[in-house]
C-alpha cells in the first residue's frame, strides 16, 4: 500500500480524461477531466441530477451493469487504463470498494456479510479470515459492539450500525480506494456523526472519493472538492480545488453562488 | 346526517355473502365427516392402515388405504424431486440469464403450460408416455409415468412462485455485490436463494399440495394396481384414483371409506396450506 | 499491493459461472423441449379431424365418430350455473373482505383462512362433496345444476382473491374524496370502487372460467357422462374435459376425436387467458387515464 510519506510523489489513484456517461442518447455527465490524488479524501458536491452519482458508478465500473449506460473517455487507475482488454472488473472492484446511500448488508449473518466477499477472492485460510473479520470490524468500531452475536442477523442492526457493517465488508478485501456515494443521507445525525469520523480517519491509508450533498460535511473531512452543476440540461464538472479554496475562494461564479447556499 | 336505506342494507348484506362463503369450507367438511362416520365407526381408524388388502366391496370388506397412501406420496416426492430443479433454473434464467425479450417469452410459455387442463396432461401422458415406458420396462403405466406427468404439471406453479420471489428482492444487494467483485454463482447461492428461502418454500408446499390432490393425470397413466411399488416402473393407485375409480358403485362402508380416504386428502393439503402460511408471516 | 493485481487474465467469466450456466440452461432446454413436444403432439394429432361439422354434430359411437355439440353446450350450462351462483356472492364477500373486515382478526380473518383452505382442496374432494350435498342430499340428481355448484364451490376463493386485489389497488384518495362530497357508502362503491376495481374483477372472471372449463374430477359424480344435449338444468350433462378423459380411458378408438376434444379445450384457455392478460393491461390503462 501507498504510505502517507510518499503522497508527494505517488501518481493520482484516478485520473479521468474526457469522461462522459450516457443512459441511452441521454448524457448524464460530459467532459470530466478530474484527478483524485492517492490517500485523499475527494468529495464531489453538487445539486441532484447533475452527474456525482453516475461518475462515482464509472469508477469502479458498476456501469457495466446498468442496462443501456455507455462510458466514452478514458479512466486511468494508477495509471493503468480501467476499460482495457485486460481489466478484470472483478478484481478491480475488490481494488475499489463502494458504499451506497441506503446500507444495504445482504440478508445473512454479520458472520456471513464479511465472509462472504472474502471465500469468493479465494481467501480459503479459516484463520485468516477470522483474522481480517475482526480487524474490519474493529476499524469501523463495530467489534465491541458485535463480536458476542456475529451469528446474528446483520439486518437486526442499527441503520448507523449496517453502514458500518457495509464498511467493514468493503475493508476486509483490503481496497486500496473507497468510494462512499452519500453514505449518511439515510441515517440519523448521531449515527451519521460516527460514521463521518470514521470516513475521515481513513485520510491517508485510503483513497477515498465521497459523493456528498452535505456541504459542511464536504468542508469538514475532504482534502479537495469537485463541484458538478448542470448545464443545458447536462452535468459539467465546474471546479475542482483544494476544499478551503473551492469554499472560501473558487473561481467560479456559479461555485460562489452554489457554496454560498444561495442555488441548489 | 342518518345512512341511508341502501347503506343500512349494504354492511349486513355484505357480512352475509362473506359469512356464506366462509361456511363453504366447513360446510365440505362437515359433509364429509358425516359421510364418512358410519365407516369409521363400523370399520375403525386403525383397519384402514392395517388391513390385509384394499377389497372394501361385500360383506367382510378390508380397509388397506396404505399402499395407495404410499403411491400418492412417492408421486408427489418424485415430481417434485425432479420440478424443483427445472423450475428453479427457469426462474434464475428469466431474472439472471436471459434478457428482458427472452425472460417474457419465456413466462408465457410457462403461463401457456399452467393453462393446460390436467386432464389433457393425463391423456397426452396416457398416449405418449407410457407407450415409450412401456417400451423401456412393461407395463408403462406406472409411478414413474405419474412422476413425469406431475414432473410438468407443477412446474409452472413452482416456477411462478420462484420468479415472484426472485422479482422481490431488492435491487440493493446487487449493487452491493457487484460492488465487492461477487460474481454471478456466489451472488445467486449467497444472496438471492437465502433472500428468496420463504417465496421458495411456500412455492414448495403449494406445489405439493398440487401434486397431492390431483387426480385426472395420475389417475390415466399410473394403472391403478392397489400395491405399495417396489420399482418406478410398478403400477400404482393413489387415493385421488381410487376415489374417482370406485365412486361410481360404491355402496355403505366402501363409500363411507372413500369418504375417509377424502378426509385424509383434506388433511395433508390443509397441514401444507398452514404450513405455507407459517412460513409467509415469518420474515425472510 | 498495487494497481497490477487489477488485470488479471479471464474477464469475469469464473469456472463456477460456466458450471452454473450449463446447468440453468439445461433446465430452460428441457422445460422448452417438453412443452414443445406436448404442444406439438396436440396441434399435430389434434388439427385433422377438427372442422366445423366437429364442432357441430352429434356425438355418435360413444364419440367416435361425430362431433361435440351436445359436449360444448354442456360445458357452456356447467359454467354458467357455476358464474351466476359464484360471482354475486364471491363479489359481495370481497367487498366485505376489502372494504370493511380487519382480516387480522374475528370474522374477516376466519373468512380469509377458510378461503386459504378451500383454495387447497383437491378437485376430487370438491367432487366427493358435491356428490353428498348437491346430488344426494339436495336432491338434484346427476345434473348440470349439481355441476355448476360444485364448480362454483371451487372457482370462489379464486374470484374473491383477484376481486380483493383488484378494490385494493383502488387508490384511498378516491375514498376520502367520495366521503368529503358527501357520497352515501352505497353510491361510493357502485360509482366509485367497482368501476375502478373492474380490471381485477374481470381478470378474477376470467381466471375462474379458466380453472372452471379445465375441471374434470369434480364433476364426474356430479354432472355425470350422459352425451344427450340437455333440455334442462336437473339433466346430466358431460363437459369437455370428461369427454376427453372417457374418450381415451373407456372408449377403444376414441383417440383421434379426443386429440381434436383436447385441441379445443386448450385452444379455448389459451384464449381466455390471453383475455385475462390482456383485460387487466388494457383496464389498467383505462384506469390510470381516470
Amino acid at each position: 500500500m501507498t504510505t502517507v510519506g510518499d503522497l508527494a510523489q505517488a501518481p493520482p489513484a484516478f485520473s479521468t480524461e474526457g469522461l462522459s456517461c450516457y443512459y441511452g442518447e441521454k448524457p448524464a455527465f460530459l467532459d470530466v477531466d478530474l484527478e483524485v490524488a492517492t490517500g485523499e479524501i475527494t468529495a464531489l458536491i453538487g445539486p441532484s441530477g447533475c452527474g456525482k452519482t453516475s461518475f462515482l458508478n464509472t469508477l469502479n465500473r458498476l456501469t457495466d451493469l446498468i442496462a443501456g449506460c455507455r462510458v466514452e473517455g478514458r479512466i486511468r487507475l494508477f495509471g493503468r487504463d480501467l476499460h482495457g482488454l485486460d481489466v478484470n472488473p472483478v478484481e478491480l472492484r475488490r481494488q475499489v470498494g463502494m458504499i451506497f446511500q441506503r446500507p444495504s448488508p445482504f440478508p445473512l449473518s454479520i458472520r456471513r456479510n464479511l465472509e462472504l466477499p472474502l471465500r469468493e477472492h479465494g481467501v480459503k485460510d479459516r484463520q485468516e479470515r477470522e483474522s481480517r473479520l475482526e480487524q474490519a470490524l474493529r476499524e469501523v468500531g463495530l467489534w465491541r459492539e458485535v463480536k458476542d452475536r456475529l451469528s446474528a442477523p446483520a439486518l437486526d442492526l442499527s441503520g448507523g450500525q449496517q453502514q458500518r457493517l457495509c464498511i467493514a465488508r468493503a475493508l476486509v478485501l483490503r481496497p486500496e480506494v473507497i468510494l462512499f456515494d452519500e453514505p449518511c443521507s439515510a441515517l440519523d445525525p448521531l449515527s451519521s456523526g460516527v460514521v463521518e469520523d470514521l470516513i475521515a480517519s481513513f485520510r491517508g491509508r485510503y483513497t477515498v472519493v465521497i459523493v456528498t450533498h452535505n456541504l459542511a460535511q464536504a468542508r469538514r473531512i475532504a482534502d479537495t472538492t469537485a463541484f458538478f452543476w448542470m448545464v443545458d440540461g447536462v452535468g459539467r464538472l465546474i471546479e475542482h480545488a483544494k476544499t478551503e479554496i473551492l469554499f472560501q475562494n473558487p473561481r467560479n461564479p456559479l461555485t460562489r453562488s452554489y457554496v454560498d447556499g444561495a442555488r441548489g | 346526517m342518518f345512512p341511508s336505506r341502501g347503506d343500512r342494507l349494504l354492511l349486513p348484506g355484505l357480512r352475509t355473502a362473506a359469512l356464506l362463503t366462509g361456511g363453504v369450507v366447513v360446510l365440505l367438511l362437515a359433509f364429509l365427516i358425516v359421510e364418512a362416520w358410519p365407516g369409521l365407526r363400523a370399520v375403525g381408524l386403525t383397519r384402514f392402515f392395517t388391513d390385509p388388502s384394499w377389497h372394501p366391496a361385500g360383506e367382510e370388506g378390508t380397509f388397506n388405504l396404505a399402499p395407495m397412501l404410499v403411491g400418492t406420496l412417492a408421486a408427489a416426492a418424485g415430481a417434485l424431486a425432479f420440478s424443483s430443479p427445472l423450475a428453479l433454473g427457469s426462474a434464475l434464467f428469466c431474472h439472471y440469464f436471459a434478457g428482458q425479450a427472452q425472460a417474457t417469452l419465456y413466462r408465457r410459455l410457462i403461463e401457456v403450460l399452467a393453462g393446460v387442463p390436467s386432464v389433457v396432461y393425463g391423456f397426452w401422458g396416457l398416449v405418449v408416455l407410457v407407450p415409450l415406458i412401456r417400451r423401456l420396462e412393461p407395463p408403462g403405466a406406472s409411478l414413474f409415468a405419474g412422476i413425469l406427468v406431475l414432473t410438468i404439471m407443477i412446474l409452472p406453479t413452482l416456477m411462478l412462485s420462484a420468479d415472484a420471489a426472485f422479482a422481490a428482492i431488492p435491487e440493493d444487494y446487487f449493487k452491493a455485490a457487484a460492488a465487492l467483485g461477487l460474481s454471478r454463482p456466489a451472488v445467486i447461492a449467497h444472496v438471492v436463494l437465502p433472500a428468496s428461502r420463504g417465496g421458495l418454500a411456500t412455492g414448495l408446499m403449494l406445489s405439493t399440495g398440487r401434486a397431492v390432490g390431483e387426480t385426472m393425470a395420475v389417475l390415466m397413466v399410473c394403472g391403478n394396481v392397489v400395491q405399495t411399488p417396489d420399482s418406478l416402473f410398478d403400477p400404482i393407485r393413489t387415493l385421488t384414483a381410487n376415489i374417482a375409480l370406485e365412486m361410481a358403485y360404491a355402496l355403505g362402508d366402501h363409500r363411507a371409506a372413500l369418504f375417509v380416504s377424502g378426509l385424509v386428502l383434506m388433511g395433508l393439503v390443509i397441514a401444507l396450506v398452514l404450513a405455507a402460511a407459517t412460513v409467509v408471516r415469518e420474515p425472510a | 499491493m498495487n494497481g497490477a493485481n487489477l488485470y488479471a487474465s479471464g474477464f469475469g467469466r469464473t469456472r463456477g459461472d460456466v458450471l452454473l450456466s450449463g446447468a440453468v440452461y439445461a433446465a430452460v432446454a428441457a422445460v422448452v423441449g417438453l412443452s414443445g413436444w406436448l404442444l406439438y403432439d396436440l396441434l399435430s394429432h389434434g388439427l385433422g379431424p377438427l372442422s366445423m361439422t366437429f364442432l357441430t354434430a352429434e356425438v355418435e359411437a360413444s364419440g367416435r365418430a361425430g362431433g361435440i355439440a351436445p359436449i360444448l353446450l354442456s360445458t357452456l350450462l356447467i359454467l354458467t350455473v357455476c358464474l351466476l351462483s359464484a360471482v354475486p356472492l364471491g363479489l359481495a364477500s370481497a367487498i366485505w373482505l376489502s372494504e370493511y373486515a380487519d382480516l387480522s382478526r374475528g370474522l374477516g380473518r376466519a373468512v380469509h383462512h377458510s378461503l386459504d383452505v378451500l383454495a387447497g382442496v383437491p378437485s376430487i374432494v370438491f367432487g366427493l362433496f358435491g356428490n353428498a350435498f348437491f346430488c344426494v342430499y339436495l336432491g338434484l340428481g346427476f345434473s348440470i345444476l349439481s355441476g355448476g355448484l360444485t364448480l362454483a364451490c371451487m372457482v370462489l376463493p379464486i374470484f374473491i382473491r383477484e376481486a380483493e386485489e383488484g378494490l385494493r389497488a383502488v387508490p384511498q384518495s378516491y375514498r376520502l374524496s367520495a366521503a368529503a362530497l358527501g357520497f352515501s357508502q352505497t353510491r361510493t362503491l357502485f360509482s366509485i370502487l367497482l368501476p375502478a376495481a373492474l380490471p381485477g374483477i374481470l381478470v378474477g372472471l376470467v381466471l375462474g372460467v379458466g380453472r372452471a372449463l379445465a375441471e374434470t374430477a369434480a364433476l364426474i359424480f356430479t354432472s355425470g357422462y350422459v352425451t344427450r344435449t340437455p333440455e334442462s338444468l336437473l339433466d346430466s350433462g358431460r363437459s369437455l374435459s370428461i369427454h376427453i378423459y372417457d374418450l381415451s380411458m373407456n372408449v377403444p378408438g376414441g383417440e383421434a376425436n379426443a386429440y381434436a376434444s383436447a385441441l379445443v379445450l386448450v385452444a379455448l384457455l389459451v384464449v381466455i387467458n390471453t383475455t385475462a392478460s390482456w383485460a387487466s393491461a388494457r383496464f389498467g390503462l383505462v384506469r390510470r387515464a381516470i
